[in-house]
């Protein structure tokens, strides 16, 4: 099982993630609100894959992207926000981000995502 | 505002209701309005706009619609904070995919949820705003846009 850390400001999209994961594969050992209640949960949990949104307040995506990839270089995380520029899904990349999921997305479209990003782990 | 810049609107609200399971949307024919009185419904969304464009975006819509939708999207926790939470999702939504063509200077800020009364949303009184009104199932929302070009 991989652990897994859902971290978006709103409940309604916390609690979607947290459906429809697919777990048999996932465990989620943690759910934040913002930035800086994900790098808490982060330091006190070690998930392995990290779902991310990018607008919140306190500490922002982008900016916890950076501290999260700094602690763990080998964490996966997946982008999971609304923000459609190039601009963004680059900088989020750069910042250390391994994947990016457009809101809205169905639930077909997260288990994919998910899949894709941690593929490398099954071989 | 020009009708490209409207559009841009009018198709994020189109798609955050394809995701839903009552694919039935209509969007009725947009509309400038006063800002003196602004449309206002049981629960108003709001994001705040700045870069390149100063104003906001809202998303307002009646507290059943709100219960039907989170019903629709499979969350089976229909109370009011999640009712408050959703407003807002579908407000940033809609205003983050604008940036798609509207790019990075399109900055948008959290959502500010506000219930019930006219009164506490403030918009520039010089202004107007674009209302595109939508219709899911029976139940009518709107999209409210200010936007200082």
């Amino acid at each position: 099982m991989l652990k897994l850390m859902v971290v978006d400001d709103s409940n309604i999209i916390r609690s979607k993630i947290c459906r429809a994961h697919n777990a048999d594969k996932f465990e989620i050992v943690a759910t934040a609100t913002d930035g800086a209640e994900a790098i808490a949960f982060f330091e006190m949990h070690h998930p392995q894959v990290v779902t991310m949104d990018l607008t919140m307040p306190n500490i922002d995506g982008i900016e916890c992207i950076a501290r999260l990839a700094a602690i763990n270089p080998e964490v996966l995380i997946l982008v999971v926000s609304a923000l459609s520029d190039q601009a963004t899904g680059i900088e989020a990349l750069e910042k250390g981000a391994s994947g990016f999921l457009l809101k809205p997305f169905s639930e077909n479209d997260l288990r994919a995502a998910l899949d894709e990003l941690t593929e490398h782990l099954n071989d | 505002m020009t009708e490209d810049k409207l559009q841009i609107f009018i198709d994020g609200v189109v798609r955050y209701f394809e995701h839903t399971a009552d694919n039935d949307m209509r969007v009725g024919t947009p509309y400038l309005a006063s800002n003196a009185d602004p449309i206002s419904m049981d629960y108003t969304g709001i994001i705040g706009i700045s870069g390149n464009n100063k104003g906001c975006v809202y998303f307002t819509a009646p507290k059943i619609m709100l219960k039907h939708l989170m019903m629709s999207l499979g969350e089976p926790d229909t109370s009011e904070a999640n009712m408050i939470d959703l407003v807002g999702e579908v407000a940033n939504t809609i205003s983050g995919n604008a940036r798609r063509e509207l790019g990075k200077d399109f900055m948008i800020s959290v959502p500010v949820v506000v219930s019930g009364a006219p009164s506490k949303i403030h918009l520039p009184s010089e202004m107007r705003s674009y209302v595109v009104p939508a219709v899911w199932r029976s139940y009518s929302a709107a999209v409210v846009i200010c936007l200082q070009a």
